[in-house]
């Protein structure tokens, strides 16, 4: 198999995460590969070794689009024990919304997939930046690709794939036909950490630098000036000060009610 | 003034609040028709006019919830061309903001998502970075795509009813041609508590609960409220994972939050620090919680909830 699991390099949410500059794009220092991608990394892996993982032809791709910095997620990527890794890369991709980055994302996929086709791309649920979740979903329109979104467990036969979706009211079961696009939730699995071994095998892994004209991506498509949306304004909400605390002497549960009673919360 | 289009899912027998707030808000931004999926009750149609809606599409197909967003995008698309919509307005979930997605490609159209408010030029705002950041954005092409999240507009029905024109929209048959396909759909047992999402106020716990969410059931049903959990709570399966809130589950936006036995850690405050009044209960007077909370109780969960729980009863009769 031949999956491609795309991998964000995001602002770690340990800390304060800042906008700036032009177009309030994210302050990217202090990043990491997203969280919410582990679980689709794992997932692949888990994928190729079934099928008798490298050895036996079975492909882990990660890719990841932005600047410099990225490259880092993608190295977390192969020590993870991802086969290969991608780099889109290009000062024209700075500031591009989910429809520009679906645009060139798609580009880059179908030039990794020239020669050997991909059967899968995967996913995480969001980024833990922009949480739109959007991504996914406009890839899979612009490569014309069945997508499932959310899936909680996934199996793949052949040429089909099986995976189960949970929502707020219902939960159900979902059928495509591979290739497609496919987003995985914290709930699929238990990402493993990369162990020594695998930092040590990463080091002889390969990673492709591609930019816009590498896919074939008109710098005007994409970037602020091929957004279809723009960020106008951005304020910092005030930081969240604390109010009245108590230690509870025996009465805590009728100040609370009292407090309620007195924001007209009850 | 410009066209706009709300998507209504399945309205069932009546429409849900939410939807009459996309209602209401798509009047704010001009002449409003509606795309329904499913069935149409009479009481539906009915609403539909007192939000003087000006004409409602229906689906050529019936069969578009056997297949995974795309077939509702593919006709979406179709309703927003019948309707000239210069705004197509969806609700904000998981699915709401995926049939935009597609909807956005189809459209050549940008999509906001996570909306609170848009201004009669079609500015919308929104909340960014787990609530750090309030933004304005717009789209920048000639029809937008915005999903709107719950309770913050107050539905309020048209000042003159209308009388929409009821007509067909052909779904393209490339919605479905490369779908995924739904081969089973269980419903789940409904708790009979608000959802999560929406909920106007939320009880959530966490590691303090040590496995017991007894005491916050009783005080969310005494206020009518949604039980939530941080990410402790959820992997130690002391409660669904639908419940979580923070980074990784929901982020919910109420007007009272009560955070019992929650430290919190920063991904369990970023799912919430937009709610508007947040109340901490906690035994460690150490917990980050009790820097953001607007009002800290110091002590046990297991005293204080069950006795808030009692005195809420005693003053409601």
């Amino acid at each position: 198999m031949k999956i491609i699991v795309l991998v964000k390099h995001v602002p770690d949410a340990q800390f304060d995460r800042h906008l700036t500059g032009e177009g309030y794009t994210t302050d990217r220092d202090e990043s990491i590969l997203s969280e919410l991608d582990e679980y689709a990394l794992e997932a692949a892996l888990q994928l190729a070794e079934a099928r008798g993982g490298a050895k036996a032809g079975n492909q882990v791709i990660a890719l990841s689009m932005g600047a410099s910095g990225a490259v880092n997620a993608v190295k977390k990527s192969l020590q993870m024990g991802a086969t290969e890794g991608v780099h889109l890369t290009d000062s024209a991709l700075a500031g591009s919304d989910a429809a520009a980055t679906s645009l060139a994302l798609a580009a880059a996929i179908r030039h990794i997939g020239t020669g050997a086709p991909v059967d899968l791309v995967l996913t995480g649920m969001a980024s833990t930046d922009g949480e739109t979740s959007l991504v996914p979903a406009q890839l899979a329109e612009r490569l014309g690709l069945p997508q499932v979104t959310f899936a909680s467990s996934l199996t793949v036969d052949g040429g089909r794939l099986t995976a189960r979706r949970d929502a707020d009211t219902y939960s159900e079961t979902v059928e495509a036909t591979l290739p497609a696009v496919v987003s995985v939730t914290d709930q699929i699995n238990e990402p493993r950490y990369p162990n020594f071994k695998g930092i040590i095998a990463a080091k002889r892994k390969s990673i492709t630098t591609l930019s816009l004209a590498d896919i074939g991506v008109d710098p005007a498509h994409v970037g602020h000036a091929g957004s279809w949306t723009t960020v106008t304004a951005a304020v910092e909400r005030p930081p969240r000060t604390a109010g009245t605390i108590i230690t509870d002497e025996g009465d805590a549960g009728i100040k609370l009610v009292d407090f309620l009673a007195a924001q007209k919360l009850l | 003034m410009a066209n706009v289009l709300v998507f209504i899912d399945n309205p069932g027998d009546a429409l849900k609040k939410s939807t009459l707030e996309l209602l209401t808000l798509g009047r704010s931004l001009g002449e409003t028709a509606v795309a329904v999926n499913g069935d149409l009750h009479q009481d539906v149609s009915a609403t539909l006019a007192e939000y003087g809606v000006t004409a409602v599409f229906r689906p050529s197909a019936q069969d578009l919830d056997d297949y995974l967003v795309s077939a509702k995008a593919a006709y979406l698309a179709a309703a927003a061309g019948a309707a000239g919509a210069g705004t197509v307005l969806l609700d904000n979930s998981p699915e709401g903001k995926e049939i935009a997605a597609r909807l956005g490609i189809r459209l050549n159209a940008g999509v906001i998502t996570d909306v609170v408010a848009v201004d009669a030029d079609g500015t919308a705002h929104k909340s960014v970075l787990a609530g750090s950041y309030t933004t304005s954005a717009r789209a920048t092409t000639a029809i937008s795509v915005l999903t709107v999240k719950a309770n913050n507009v107050m539905p309020e029905p048209a000042s003159v009813a209308s009388a929409p024109e009821t007509s067909t929209v052909e779904v393209p048959a490339d919605g479905t041609a490369t779908a995924a396909r739904v081969t089973a759909r269980e419903q789940k047992a409904a708790s009979g508590r608000p959802d999560l999402s929406d909920a106007r106020i939320v009880v959530a716990g966490g590691r303090g609960v040590d496995g017991d969410f007894g005491p916050l059931e009783q005080l969310a049903d005494a206020l009518g409220a949604a039980v939530g959990a941080s990410r402790a709570a959820t992997d130690a399966g002391w409660i669904s994972h639908d419940a979580q809130v923070g980074q990784t589950g929901k982020t919910v936006s109420p007007q009272l939050y009560i955070s019992a036995g929650i430290s919190g850690a920063i991904q369990q405050k970023a799912g919430m620090q937009t709610a508007k009044v947040i109340v901490a209960v906690n035994k460690d007077a150490e917990s980050p919680i009790f820097e953001i909370a607007d009002f800290g109780i110091i002590g046990d969960l297991f005293d204080v909830l069950p006795q808030a729980t009692e005195e809420i009863k005693k003053r409601k009769g």
